[in-house]
């Protein structure tokens, strides 16, 4: 894991592609993307690369990972450059990550990469300290899956060097890159959630070996209070930035999550068809994240959100922030108020908004 | 772009140029930081000299360990290695020989050395400070295991004393700080009565591993702050979660605190607690306070007292100025719905800009 394009990722892959090549280990390259760097490309000299699909999509050819010749091939470890990109629509999988699923499922151990600004949980962190939204994320638990997260570091200084003297992108293009990602102060701060995550990374793993050990023994996870979340979805477009902070904070916490959507026929049917697509938009995206959702049959969203919150010892409601500035009459669509004042034995959690203050 | 550009103020300017001109006569020092030997910071940083040698910028190397990796060894051939000075049973870098060749990089391992005796400075990085005062460019390396301010954390993890140091400070002072990470489970089978054994050494490591970023971090905050200072910007990032419990008479502050310190550690957070001193406050209320009080100082917690006549805007202009990301309140009325409106809680909600506001029952 790195925090940006040129910290040295694919190289560092590279490196221990060739460590574990002349241990003997069968390793090949499932997909490698140059970038044109010499150093980089020197790096592949002597391992197999699988060569990559070519698909043809509105009149261009597109190269994809050919995720069939690599199971076909079976080697032992395979290694897989960008790890968080999209394929070309007619593809098999949306993602690499999921291809890469697959290849895990065979029994072929992955070497990856990805930067830290693709962390489906951070995107709205991303967004306000860069101010660019991040298309390609990949869901929090596909990377608490990895046995092993290793931080690539290089000091944002270094990284500028290297992207002055053409050596990250061509000229064009990194002087478009230094327009975005590649401020400094940008840089920095993209540097410094890498490195708090990575740290968490091997806290996770730490703390979740200890409790294999203790649960097998029968002995009790902890002696921690066990947190529920319980995450309210509308068809507010905050839901989504709600739902990615309250499976960030249920996963630090070690937390269940739920998401839940409040309709007076238990379904939605009744919605106006926009509102319906945008609900069941993000209760899909809820799902993804490894969030179990429901959909709870009630006239009243608050009363019937915080009687299933105490029916199932939910301990947080994560809500969006309400959409007027004053405090409106009971009855009104924003439900905070609402919720704030019938919850009584529960921690309520209003969502700020992460909006980069200037675009 | 997402920060406010406000003009510097002419002490800014001042502090800022007088700092640039400092920099400029001193040497600038890079630190390699690992959290184990074996990680690879040898040859991180001679990989980083030869590359510098390359660019035909004038490298020597001062010190380094006596017992190198066989992948070290080609890039120490090509470069000029000023040898250590033998005093008694001990070595030193030679702080002489390097001032008088005035390299334009020197490469020193192994930080935390202690110097022999009689020398002109009992420890190695005070001989850094010498080179980097003489103008000398320096790339060093240090396990996390010798921060002086760690110390205690590092000894309870590896159970071992650690008897020689550098002072937080002399790393938070450099001018770069890159961490070398590597994975702290090797993929390796074993017996099971190897495993227990195992697992201890790398729960140790890991624990190590995770200070060592947790510092780097912090380093790296340390400089986003001073760089977004020196050029005037004012803007959160919210890279690092800090949590403000805010202190009222009738808050449960019993499980905001346990709440907030279980979060705090673990986003590897800050935890501050503060509250607003109001005027009139009736007996009753204030023995509420006191015993609020009472359980922040028992929990280790440092409590802001903050003065204004605005609860809300007081609470919130205090969570801006430290960049604050989650707010702990508390209820605000058992019953009182309508005493929501136009509530410090509501102004909190609204104009909390990139914080979360998080409602404690009562």
């Amino acid at each position: 894991m790195g925090y940006a394009a040129g910290v040295g990722k694919t190289y560092k892959m590279l490196e221990e592609a060739q460590e574990l090549k002349a241990a003997g280990v069968d390793i090949v390259i499932g997909y490698f993307e140059s970038h044109g760097r010499k150093d980089t490309i020197a790096k592949t000299e002597g391992l197999e690369i699988i060569p990559r699909r070519r698909v043809n999509y509105r009149d261009s050819i597109f190269e994809e990972m050919d995720t069939g010749a690599i199971l076909a091939r079976h080697p032992q470890i395979c290694a897989v450059d960008e790890f968080p990109h999209t394929n070309v629509p007619s593809s098999e999988h949306l993602k690499r990550w999921e291809d890469v699923e697959i290849l895990l499922a065979a029994g072929i151990d992955i070497l990856t990469t990805m930067n830290i600004q693709h962390l489906e949980s951070l995107n709205d962190q991303i967004w306000q300290i860069s101010g660019i939204r991040v298309r390609e994320t990949v869901p929090d638990w596909v990377v608490q899956q990895a046995n092993e997260v290793v931080m690539v570091d290089l000091t944002p200084r270094a990284l500028l060097n290297r992207l002055q003297r053409g050596v990250v992108y061509g000229r064009e293009k990194a002087e478009r890159a230094l327009q975005n990602f590649f401020r400094e102060q940008t840089l920095v701060a993209l540097r410094e959630l890498a490195l708090r995550q990575a740290a968490h990374e091997v806290e996770h793993r730490m703390v979740n070996g200890e409790n294999r050990v203790l649960s097998s023994d029968g002995v009790s996870v902890g002696s921690q209070k066990r947190h529920k979340i319980l995450v309210l979805v509308t068809a507010d477009p905050k839901t989504a930035m709600v739902v990615r902070r309250a499976k960030r904070v249920s996963d630090f916490l070690g937390a269940e999550c739920f998401a839940v959507a409040v309709q007076p026929s238990g379904d939605l049917s009744g919605l106006p068809q926009t509102d319906r697509e945008a609900v069941e938009r993000h209760l899909n995206f809820a799902r993804n994240l490894h969030i179990e959702t429901r959909i709870l049959e009630g006239d009243d969203v608050a009363s019937t959100l915080v009687d299933f919150g105490r029916r199932n010892q939910v301990t947080q409601i994560f809500l969006t922030r309400p959409r007027r500035r004053a405090w409106s009459p009971a009855l009104s669509r924003d439900h905070a108020q609402r919720v704030i004042g019938l919850a009584k034995d529960m921690q309520i959690v209003i969502v700020s908004d992460r909006e980069p203050v200037r675009q | 772009m997402a920060h406010e550009l406000r003009r510097k103020t002419p002490e800014e300017a001042l502090r800022e140029c007088q700092a640039e001109e400092a920099a400029a006569k001193k040497g600038h020092l890079k630190i390699f930081l690992g959290y184990a030997s074996g990680v690879g910071k040898s040859f991180r940083m001679l990989d980083e000299a030869r590359r510098r040698h390359e660019r035909r910028e004038d490298v020597v190397v001062g010190a380094i360990q006596p017992h190198v990796p066989p992948e070290v060894e080609p890039i120490l051939r090509k470069l000029e290695v000023i040898p250590l000075r033998t005093v008694g049973n001990g070595t030193a870098i030679d702080v002489d020989a390097l001032i008088a060749r005035h390299p334009s990089v020197c490469v020193v391992d192994g930080l935390a050395y202690n110097n022999p005796p009689g020398l002109r400075n009992p420890t190695r990085w005070l001989d850094v400070k010498d080179l980097l005062d003489a103008g000398i460019h320096v790339i060093a390396s240090i396990n996390v295991q010798y921060v002086a301010e760690l110390r205690d954390e590092v000894e309870a993890i590896t159970r071992k004393h650690v008897d020689q140091t550098v002072p937080l400070a002399f790393i938070q002072d450099a001018d770069e700080i890159e961490i070398v990470d590597a994975p702290s489970v090797e993929p390796v089978e074993r017996s099971p009565d190897e495993q227990l054994q195992a697992r201890e050494y790398e729960e140790r490591l890991s624990k190590l591993r995770e200070l060592a970023l947790v510092v780097t971090a912090d380093v790296v905050e340390r400089q986003l702050n001073e760089y977004l200072e020196c050029h005037g910007i004012k803007q959160q990032f919210g890279a690092h979660e800090r949590i403000l419990v805010c202190i009222t008479p009738r808050a449960n502050l019993q499980e905001m605190m346990e709440t907030a310190q279980i979060v705090a550690k673990r986003f590897h957070g800050e935890l501050i607690v503060a509250y607003v001193r109001q005027p009139n406050i009736s007996p009753a209320d204030q023995s509420a306070l006191d015993a609020r009080l009472a359980i922040a100082n028992a929990a280790g917690a440092h409590v802001e007292v903050l003065e204004g006549d605005d609860p809300g805007e007081t609470l919130l202009e205090f969570a801006r100025s430290r960049g604050i990301t989650q707010l702990f309140v508390g209820h605000s009325q058992r019953t009182g719905l309508a005493r929501l409106r136009g509530s410090p809680l509501d102004k909190l909600i609204w104009e909390g800009h990139g914080m979360d506001v998080r409602v404690f029952p009562q």
